[in-house]
């Protein structure tokens, strides 16, 4: 079962210069933000396909929900 | 334009794609949406008062599997407009909040719009549907 430190681990590992403040009440849940400078010029569509990316397969099933907000700093 | 293939679900979703120029894919009817993400995002709609055609997922576990390899997407709802990914709830809602929804639908801001997004509790005049080819 994934936990919020995890996901938040690893949505910076992934994404260059990235900062996520990543909540969840269940750890099945999910709540990110995601701020990164590699979002600029980016469509939000593909910055979030950017941070689902980073838990590929895992959407729908560990994961069950995953919220997210993404910014360029 | 159609082209030769082995993958009927997958041609329907796209056709259905280019048809419509507001379409949802989601989990449930705009009447009885079986999953809130997939309530927000209709209710957003709703507020705006555009008609848009909805896709039901659940039927067929296909539907999603081949929405998403086409559309790089992998949750539900998924909201196209003009043939394009908009987004999921999360981006629609926060499109709703600043306009851009709108915007995009060429559709009017309520001027009594709350300043967040719709929860999704009250029923809506029915949207336009489509006829689900798709299970």
């Amino acid at each position: 079962m994934p936990t919020a430190a995890e996901l938040k681990t690893r949505i910076e590992a992934a994404i260059p210069g990235a900062s996520a403040e990543v909540e969840s009440p269940d750890d099945v849940h999910f709540t990110a933000r995601v701020v990164s400078e590699s979002f600029a010029g980016m469509s939000r569509v593909q910055q979030h396909q950017l941070v689902y990316g980073v838990f590929d397969g895992e959407l729908g099933s560990s994961i069950h929900a995953l919220s997210l907000k993404t910014e360029t700093p | 334009m159609s082209e030769t293939t082995s993958n009927p679900i997958r041609d329907a979703i796209a056709g259905a794609i280019a048809e419509n120029p507001v379409i949802l894919f989601m989990k449930g009817t705009p009447e009885q949406p079986m999953c809130g993400f997939s309530a927000r995002t209709v209710a957003a709609l709703q507020a705006l008062d555009t008609p848009f055609a909805a896709v039901d997922i659940l039927p067929d576990p296909r539907i999603r599997q081949e929405l998403s390899a086409l559309s790089g997407w992998p949750t539900i709802p998924q909201l196209f407009v003009d043939g394009e990914l908009v987004g999921g709830a999360d981006i629609v809602a926060e499109m709703y909040e600043s306009g851009e929804l709108a915007e995009a639908l060429h559709a009017e801001q309520p001027s009594d719009a709350p300043a967040a997004a719709p929860a999704g509790a009250d029923p809506a005049p029915a949207p336009l549907g489509i006829e689900n080819r798709l299970s």
